[in-house]
């Protein structure tokens, strides 16, 4: 569990701010992107993951411990700041791993910088415009309801926050809340300008999706399958949209299947 | 004394099932306009202008327009054409905008040429009122919470500058771009209307028109917070270097008048009922925090420790804020008799001239605003409820509050230049964001 996790925690200091993560175990890198409301720490996916790799978990720039660009006002604006961070940390035959928002900057990421990505993967993936329905706006509800959707259903949502979210998460969805907003409130978690630029990326790409994600609709993974050349989609049945919460083995064990561990 | 007219203008429809004690939720953004009858529209909009060219008849000094989106309890959604109306019909009264919602507005130069057309038609009539809006605005006109406060500033910067400066000239700002400016129309009052800032109890607001020296409007607040508010102002004054009097203070409350204390009590109840402002106390209406405190209305610039991990942070059980904050959303139980508490603090005032008179003389003693306005005809309100109080405010309480003001030596904005002489915004300066203040969004 967490707290015997071996985990490190790590600073990058880059001109736009410096940026925090965690890291832990050997191997062949796998950085892993958090959701729009923040990094909730090491987790038992990390720890299946860093069996067999190195594994980095930064907050991204304006996410919990990493300070905010205030000039940022967009998902790419973000996704430059990582292609630092992967730079900054050497970096090299990168699996990226992004959950939900973190798939919409990791694709982003992907399209202008993929010489150091060995395979991507896009769990939930925030950034196209579903062909049908909504991406569900968090700015509409309550951060309680939010998470809870979040998730399969209510019961493995208490499962894992609680009946009541303690204060520090409390606080770190707060923050995160605004930080999404600075960069993605309109268009909501997408960019008609991403799908066009897809389409030359070469990178290896597995998308996931849960079979009961309830904020970014499954076909959505379709259309990142249509739209990125070398690209299979692997639905994880029963998930919601936090499959990393909910089926971190099967998890770890998909991102294994493409970064070659 | 500038003594001012207000109603929110109430959607009431008794047939939406949105109107009156029973029914569909009022919740907040939760309503859809489908049944929006626009007839009846027709109807209530003749109606709240013809009430406000008969308050012009009735002595009032200033007809106060304010502006909501998708909501029932404010017709109010493009005030600045009620305003331009008035400014045809009416002849006397200043015609008060309390005020246009700045950080809405993603080309602010309409918002130049529109309100110096206004000034014109009216001859000079108009005061304009900048606000920033409640999270319903920043949804209904997708505004981005978290630069509201940067828009507000630079949207009032850019407008008065449009109106001040000849053009043509170039702004390039943070948030607005215009290669041109150079406006073919110009405020008819020099150097442009007066500009006076409504609010609630942000601080920074509150020091932002200080130290602009703008007259500030506390809306419908309690007595002591009001009080309060009014001190902080008069500190911030006290620092910019100068001394804030009645001129600088206004204060918005609800005041009715009737034939009989029986029409007094059984009008001033509708003021809790009908489609009426869902932010109010004891109102039917059902507020969601959560759009009212979106993302960043309030900065939060601070950065987390590393999270250990979720489980571990749940197992420490602290309590929430934000779950306390959910149960808020349910309505509260109301109090026994909502109407008689809030009559009682004086939040609502009805009656006879004779009951109501002293009742505003201890507001007045207690505030000594320079301006005030009754908010009256709201809520369930019927025309003839509004037309009784409107004929009693002109024949007793008016004359009467003119009386006091003068005994009370409170003075308003036109007959003290809030700006001093000349040195009116020299001070000013951009007042910091209070990270502390969640009622920062909340001016009406």
């Amino acid at each position: 569990m967490a707290e015997d996790s071996a985990y490190r925690e790590g600073e990058l200091v880059l001109a736009t701010g410096t940026i925090k993560y965690l890291e832990q175990g050997s191997g062949t890198p796998v950085v892993v992107l958090h959701h729009s409301w923040g990094s909730p720490g090491w987790l038992p996916f990390h720890d299946r993951l860093a069996e067999n790799h190195r594994v980095v978990v930064p907050d991204m720039p304006g996410w919990g411990g990493s300070e905010r660009p205030a000039w940022a006002r967009d998902p790419r604006d973000i996704a430059i700041i990582m292609t630092r961070v992967v730079a900054g940390l050497d970096l090299e035959d990168v699996t990226l791993v992004g959950l939900g928002f973190g798939g919409y900057v990791a694709a982003e990421f992907s399209t202008m910088n993929p010489s150091r990505l060995a395979s991507l993967v896009l769990v939930g993936a925030a950034g196209l415009q579903p062909g049908e329905g909504d991406i569900l706006d968090q700015m509409m509800l309550s951060h309680r309801k939010y998470i809870e959707d979040s998730f399969r259903d209510a019961e493995t949502y208490a499962g894992y926050v609680g009946e009541e979210p303690p204060e520090d998460v409390r606080q770190l969805w707060d923050l995160s809340r605004e930080m999404t907003a600075r960069v993605t409130w309109k268009p909501y978690m997408f960019n008609r300008r991403l799908e066009p630029l897809l389409g030359d990326m070469q990178v290896p790409t597995l998308i996931v999706w849960g079979s009961e994600d309830k904020v970014v609709p499954i076909e959505c993974a379709r259309q990142f399958e249509a739209a990125i050349p070398n690209a299979r989609v692997e639905v994880v049945d029963g998930a919601g949209h936090v499959v990393e919460l909910e089926e971190p083995d099967a998890l770890a064990e998909l991102v294994s299947s493409v970064s070659g561990a | 004394m500038f003594i001012g007219h207000f109603t929110e203008r109430p959607y009431q429809d008794p047939n939406s099932g949105y109107f009156g004690a029973t029914g569909r939720s009022l919740m907040d953004l939760g309503m859809s306009n489908a049944s929006y009858d626009p007839r009846l529209g027709a109807d209530l909009y003749n109606r709240y202008l013809d009430e406000r060219v008969f308050a012009e008849e009735m002595g009032f000094d200033g007809l106060m327009l304010n502006e909501h989106h998708s909501t029932p309890f404010c017709m109010g959604q493009v005030m600045n054409l009620e305003a331009a109306i008035l400014a045809r019909i009416t002849n006397r009264a200043k015609i008060v905008l309390l005020g246009n919602i700045l950080p809405i507005w993603d080309d602010p130069l309409f918002l130049a040429e529109e309100l110096a057309e206004i000034d014109m038609i009216s001859r000079g009539r108009l005061v304009t009122g900048w606000v920033r809006g409640t999270g319903r605005e920043s949804v209904a006109h997708n505004a981005v919470p978290p630069y509201n406060w940067e828009r507000f500033q630079e949207a009032h910067d850019f407008i008065v500058e449009a109106w001040t400066k000849p053009g043509p000239f170039r702004w390039e700002g943070e948030h607005y771009h215009y290669r041109y400016v150079n406006p073919w129309s110009r405020p008819y009052q020099e150097p442009h209307p007066p500009i006076w800032i409504p609010g609630v109890m942000s601080r920074n607001t509150v020091a932002w028109a200080a130290k602009h020296r703008y007259p500030y409007l506390m809306l419908a607040t309690e007595l002591q917070p009001t009080l309060e508010s009014f001190q902080y102002y008069d500190e911030v004054a006290a620092e910019a270097g100068y001394e804030a009097g009645t001129e600088h203070r206004g204060y918005l409350f609800k005041v009715h008048v009737d034939e009989t204390e029986e029409l007094a009590e059984e009008a001033g109840r509708k003021y809790v009922q009908g489609p009426s402002n869902p932010f109010l106390e004891g109102n039917q209406g059902i507020v969601r925090p959560f759009i009212q405190n979106l993302p960043g209305l309030t900065q939060r610039n601070n950065l987390l420790p590393t999270m250990r991990s979720f489980a571990a942070a749940a197992s420490r059980g602290r309590a929430s804020q934000h779950l306390k904050d959910e149960k808020k959303a349910a309505p509260p139980p109301p109090p026994k008799d909502t109407y008689v508490d809030q009559t009682e603090k004086l939040s609502i005032i009805s009656g006879t001239p004779d009951s109501v008179i002293p009742k505003v003389r201890h507001v007045l003693e207690t505030l000594r605003p320079g301006t005030i306005f009754f908010w009256d005809g709201d809520g369930a309100m019927s025309h003839d409820d509004q037309m009784r109080s409107l004929r009693l405010m002109g024949s007793d309480v008016i004359p009467a509050v003119r009386e006091m003001a003068d005994e009370l030596d409170l003075k308003g904005p036109f007959e003290v230049d809030p700006a001093g002489e000349g040195e009116a915004s020299a001070a000013a300066d951009d007042a910091p964001e209070s990270p502390d203040d969640p009622a920062a969004q909340a001016a009406d």
